[in-house]
């Protein structure tokens, strides 16, 4: 598809380019007196027409020599011998129009005589004309070329954090699962009443995160209330040994989070944290609310020599990852081991109502 | 101890979550052979029950606190057989490679617990298990390669400490054993000199003798010694001998 004659708007810009090189063709043939200036103007303008016309021709050897996939004397003999050509043609046409100028208008006699020490002008300037059109189509060529590449580049940028973020999309871990299912197997013998319960509170957890997947932000108060489920059921694993402390602010429960944004902090604080420890340890959650952002603090106690941290960061890359996604920077993210504390300090900024419409 | 005591198989049972040991326990009830001798809740305590009580066979879980399972497989030696019993199904190749018996997954079914326990006892029954290769070498054979150990576990009887390797100065072959050198103390661990090799990091550690590997930071200076050999002299004072061949390795790694 030719890039000009497809589209009129673009045409008319076309042409409209050519009017300063046809007044540069009129003053290059009256330059000598040699052909007076109406008469040049009488030429030149329906030869300039024809040969916008000529030169959009230039577009199909410009397509099919790409600048940089062929040799450089492919490209010198494609051009030249274009260039010649069409020069050629648009010499020819200048002296048939000349002629046919001078025998009908009786003004204008003798046009063709005078025309004659003009012509290699002509063939000069059709020749660098063809050449300009030739550099243009490789520009727009180029230009297409960039844009094109800069649309995928943004189309792949888009489909990657789709991907991502269809990836990140809260997920229940499985080894919480399967731990939980074994703690339930060891209850069902020894406490039947208690396995039951956990069984409740497992099912309230599991429906909880149901469909969480779906929502872009809950309200904090319902996150929380997640949290509370996952704990009752890590409790029954690690009892004593697992101690949950809160300071969450009241006006700080009605803000949009998005869904399971905590709970893996949470998660994270216990399998990193308190499972590795013998006597197990605290693990603080503080929520504030001020100046339209919240600010929200995971610490917990950790064993800085711990055998494997493997995964460790994945939980916490994931997180950060979502907050990057959904708030860019007007959110941040900190996660420190100071000493035999782990702390994860994030901000975001304090939205309401958005979840509940 | 009568006869019948004799046969039967002692248990220790390795796992930091009591609802964990207490489904073990249930299915080893109704098998009168077993005896649980010891139930543990973290690495430390595993290692030292099975120093003390040297039992047949122990049921490891692998995330615990202080030492992982594999750390302390790695310590307690090949004489006692190992079936792990984990949440995570990943470990399952390196747990068949430091020759475990069985990878039970959690939770645990009674019938694959029953098969665990039957290719144990037929393991305990046969011949001894070859301990032709030390633990250690096992463990650092299975680890995942690009992976460098950031600690290495020591057991003196059943006493267990910890070893960062950035606390490392050198370490020394000795026969079977890796002697390590840290923070004035030496530490005897069984394993062989080229296996600590390739786990530790080789940006970080160099053997510069067949019988030593030295903590590039440690190295203060390198001295010629005699007409062929040089020593290197640490920020400790200690003063290693360097072959030609690590005397070339160092250089090599000196000028980069």
């Amino acid at each position: 598809m030719h890039p000009l004659t497809g589209q009129l708007r673009r045409l008319i810009l076309y042409l409209v380019a050519w009017i300063p090189l046809t007044a540069l063709l009129i003053y290059l043939l009256s330059i000598t007196h040699q052909v007076p200036f109406e008469q040049a103007a009488a030429l030149a303008v329906p030869l300039c027409l024809f040969y916008a016309f000529m030169c959009l021709s230039a577009w199909y050897p410009c397509r099919t020599t790409p600048i940089d996939r062929v040799g450089f004397d492919k490209l010198l003999t494609t051009h030249v011998g274009g260039a010649l050509v069409a020069a050629g043609l648009w010499t020819f046409v200048a002296w048939v129009l000349a002629w046919i100028l001078s025998s009908s208008v009786d003004a204008f006699r003798g046009l063709n005589v005078r025309l004659y020490p003009e012509l290699p002008v002509v063939l000069v300037t059709g020749i660098l004309l063809y050449l300009l059109s030739v550099f243009f189509y490789y520009v727009l060529i180029a230009l297409e070329a960039s844009r094109a590449a800069e649309a995928r580049m943004m189309q792949m940028s888009i489909l990657a954090r789709e991907a991502e973020l269809k990836a990140l999309k809260a997920q229940v871990n499985p080894h919480f699962l399967f731990n939980s299912l074994n703690s339930i197997s060891a209850l069902t013998s020894s406490d039947p009443a208690k396995a039951r319960e956990m069984c409740i509170l497992l099912g309230d957890f599991l429906r909880r995160t149901l469909g969480l997947g779906e929502k872009s932000a809950i309200p904090l108060e319902e996150e929380m209330s997640l949290i509370h489920a996952f704990l009752a059921v890590e409790k029954t694993r690690y009892g004593a040994r697992l101690r949950m402390e809160e300071n969450i602010a009241k006006d700080a429960l009605a803000v949009d989070v998005p869904p399971l944004l905590l709970q893996p902090l949470v998660e994270n604080a216990i399998a990193h944290g308190i499972a590795n420890l013998v006597e197990g340890g605290w693990i603080r959650l503080d929520v504030q609310c001020e100046n339209g952002s919240v600010s929200i603090v995971v610490e917990n106690l950790f064993d800085p020599e711990a055998p494997t941290r493997r995964r460790n960061g994945v939980g916490l890359a994931n997180v950060r990852q979502r907050l990057e996604a959904r708030y860019g920077n007007r959110a941040s993210f900190a996660a420190k081991g100071e000493g035999d504390r782990f702390r994860v300090a994030i901000t975001l900024p304090a939205e309401k109502g958005v979840a509940t419409q | 101890m009568s006869s019948e005591l004799k046969d039967k198989i002692r248990v220790v049972i390795v796992d930091d979550e009591e609802l964990a040991r207490q489904v073990l326990r249930e299915y080893l009830s109704s098998h009168p052979e077993i005896e649980i001798v010891a139930e543990c809740a973290n690495g430390f305590e595993a290692v030292k029950a099975v120093a003390e009580l040297k039992p047949g066979l122990v049921f490891l879980d692998i995330q615990m606190p202080k030492l992982d399972g594999f750390e302390v497989l790695e310590l307690i030696g090949r004489e006692t057989a190992v079936v792990f019993v984990t949440a995570h199904d990943n470990f399952a190749i390196r747990a068949f490679e430091v020759h475990a018996i069985d990878y039970l997954l959690k939770p645990v079914g009674a019938e694959r617990f029953e098969a665990a326990l039957k290719r144990a006892r037929e393991r305990l029954e046969g011949k001894a298990p070859s301990v032709a290769v030390p633990a250690a070498d096992l463990a650092a054979a299975a680890r995942p390669t690009a992976q460098h150990i950031e600690r290495i576990p020591v057991r003196d009887g059943a006493r267990v400490s910890i070893i960062p390797v950035a606390k490392l100065d050198y370490a020394e072959a000795q026969d079977d054993y890796v002697a390590l050198a840290s923070e004035g103390k030496k530490h005897l661990k069984q394993q062989t000199i080229a296996s600590l090799e390739t786990a530790l990091d080789p940006s970080r550690f160099l053997r510069v003798h067949r019988s030593y590997i030295v903590n590039l930071e440690r190295v203060a200076r390198i001295e010629p010694y005699g007409k062929d050999s040089h020593v290197a002299v640490l920020t400790t004072g200690a003063q290693l001998p360097v072959s030609r061949a690590g005397y070339a390795r160092l250089r090599a790694f000196l000028d980069r």
